[in-house]
């Protein structure tokens, strides 16, 4: 491709008449040297645009010229000397750009503001309307397949209890027993100045059954299943896959939902009971390496000092978890609208929503259990 | 070389594993026309348009556009030659976190040197060109119907001025207005900036309006290359059924 040369052009005021001279070659890479200029100009009376030494032009170049005419005189100008297509291209670019440009509304500072507040005051108000909305439908659905057990899809529950559930079993039980770990090791720091490394047996038995066997099972499942079932959902939602699904009769809430809900509830628990084991072999292991705590000991202990209770707090909150993940990562999937970019914000904000609830139910459950005595 | 020659295709093979698409295949294109690619669902045709620019890796033979194998140039002068072409995909493959102003400046942002201000007035001229209003510009893709969409994505194409344009099937799913205004808009385009375009299409009234020649893809190679009236005179089964049919009678008017 041979080397564009520069446009050059030339206004001559004669008279009544203004003559804009043209050469060189007015394209896409090299309009931009006399735009500026170019955008300076101002004439009077008739116009004519002389194109006798323009080289190559196109849409770009020929959009340039126009405006410039447009901006020199109101009349439409005549194009004298010879060129290949200079007429026919300025002509349909003036065709086509012949339209008025539509007035924005102004924005003031202020007016913008308070909008802006009003705006998001009222999304927060009909987002919580709609989380509570789609808690309703998702309680009403998942107990009515419930007692009518015939109607529940198993297939579609068992491949989300394997995806979601034993998929996850090896991530969360490691996590767990390193927690684990690191509890006993801080123990037995602190518990060492005071002579008493025994008590570790006790910071590990209420630690991991009471809280962190499910809080660990909770965000393990708030990043892994959560973003997932939201990812998947979203994809149907964006190519239009849950349109074709209520064309055909079927129910989203039935099919996508109610599924991911009950398998999560019942899983959850399973994967609690892995991840708190986990954690107490974690603290073992800590304890007879470090603090030489035999084995024998240590569970012995643990039987006798920590009330059975204590397991059954843990394992009260992981259903609730595992509802409260499903159910924001099914909510942010069927949110997601037609653009790639809303596909990850639905996620983000699936697995942030998904977390955030989790924390916060379970500090409700601290609050409640001990108002309990229990 | 001769100069009127701009995509030369030999004896082109492309294979996805184990399934050949194309084997055996030569094509020219000549500059400055229009050429439509038909054949039957699945023929390869889209296939083709990947291979020419380059996102299908042949398994065998040449395909030179503009005289130069795209996979011996270094990435400049790849570069170069992507500058050169537009591309308009089936679906129009916009951009879907950007406007349609802004996926139309996408190509001017990256390969000129051009202001801001003139970026943006002439992505409102090519999106006016390619028969949208200003206020399209505004919007998402995910916003504009089917139509609007190819619209847009043309407008996205033409945004550098390309001396090769391919089109994969502009008018499928088009009303027959809306599909005719776009056949009529692609041709005074072609006129008027003297472009070569390669249209995939199903449409027998595209081709009659806009083709100069058109190719029959079938049985993984070009089964005849000619125009209408010659194809229409050519003795093969699928070609005879494809214009002789009660839709290709129609649009050609036999």
């Amino acid at each position: 491709m041979a080397n564009p040369s520069t446009p050059e052009f030339a206004l001559e005021t004669s008279g009544e008449q203004t003559v804009l001279r043209v050469s060189g070659d007015w394209t896409v890479r090299t309009v931009q040297f006399v735009d500026d200029e170019l955008r300076e100009l101002e004439g009077q009376g008739a116009l004519v645009l002389d194109a006798s030494a323009l080289g190559s032009l196109d849409t770009a170049g020929a959009f340039v010229i126009d405006r410039t005419l447009r901006q020199l005189s109101e009349e439409p100008a005549r194009i004298e000397g010879d060129h290949a297509n200079a007429e026919n291209l300025i002509g349909q670019v003036h065709a086509v750009t012949d339209v008025e440009e539509p007035k924005r509304p102004p924005h003031g500072g202020l007016v913008d503001m308070l909008e802006r507040t009003g705006r998001g005051f009222m999304n927060l108000l009909s987002e919580a309307k709609d989380t509570l909305a789609f808690l309703g439908e998702t309680l009403v659905t998942t107990f009515r397949l419930v007692l009518t057990p015939w109607k529940l899809r198993w297939t579609s529950i068992v491949s989300v209890m394997e995806e979601a559930g034993l998929d996850a079993m090896p991530i969360i039980a490691f996590l767990s027993f390193f927690v684990g770990m690191v509890v006993a090791f801080i123990g037995a720091t602190t518990l060492s100045d005071l002579g008493s490394e025994i008590f570790v047996v006790e910071l590990i038995g209420f630690a991991m059954l009471r809280e962190l066997g499910v809080i660990m099972t909770g965000i393990v499942l708030a990043g892994r299943t959560n973003s997932s079932f939201t990812a998947q959902i979203g994809t149907m939602k964006m190519r239009q896959e849950i349109d074709a699904m209520q064309t055909l009769g079927l129910k989203p809430m039935d099919v996508l939902v109610a599924p991911r809900i009950i398998a999560m509830v019942v899983t959850t628990p399973v994967l609690t009971f892995v991840s708190t084991l986990a954690g107490i072999a974690g603290g073992v292991i800590v304890g007879w390496l470090a603090l030489d705590i035999n084995p024998a000991l240590f569970l012995d202990r643990l039987q006798s000092n920590v009330p059975l209770d204590q397991f059954w707090v843990g394992m009260s909150k992981a259903p609730v978890f595992g509802f409260v993940v499903a159910l924001i990562a099914c909510r942010q999937g069927l949110n997601v609208g037609g653009s790639v970019q809303s596909l990850g914000s639905k996620t983000t904000t699936s697995v942030v929503q998904a977390i955030f609830s989790i924390i916060v139910i379970d500090a409700l459950f601290a609050i409640f259990y001990m108002e309990m005595d229990i | 070389m001769t100069d009127d020659i701009i995509i030369r295709i030999r004896d082109l093979k492309t294979a996805y594993g184990s399934h050949v698409v194309h084997e055996h295949l030569d094509l020219d294109i000549r500059r400055g026309e229009i050429i439509g690619i038909i054949g039957p669902s699945g023929c390869g045709k889209s296939v083709l348009l990947r291979a020419i620019t380059g996102l299908k890796e042949p398994s065998a033979g040449s395909i030179e556009v503009f005289g130069k194998r795209l996979e011996t140039l270094d990435p400049d002068e790849r570069a170069a030659v992507e500058r050169s072409w537009g591309v308009m995909f089936q679906d129009g493959a916009l951009f879907s976190n950007l406007t349609v102003r802004e996926n139309v400046m996408v190509p001017l942002k990256e390969h000129t040197d051009l202001s801001a201000q003139l970026c943006r007035e002439l992505a409102d001229m090519k999106i006016l060109m390619a028969g949208l209003g200003v206020q399209a510009g505004a919007k998402y893709p995910s916003d504009l119907s089917g139509g609007m969409r190819k619209r847009a994505a043309l407008a996205r194409a033409l945004a550098l001025d390309p001396e090769l344009l391919f089109l994969d099937e502009p008018t499928a799913g088009l009303d027959p207005i809306t599909a005719a205004n776009f056949d009529a808009l692609i041709r005074k385009l072609q006129r008027a900036l003297g472009l070569t375009v390669f249209l995939v299409t199903h449409d027998v009234d595209t081709l009659n309006a806009t083709c100069d020649r058109i190719a029959v893809l079938g049985e993984k190679r070009v089964l005849a290359v000619g125009t209408i009236d010659e194809l229409r005179a050519f003795d093969h089964p699928w070609v005879q059924e494809y214009f002789g049919g009660p839709r290709g009678r129609a649009a050609t008017g036999h």
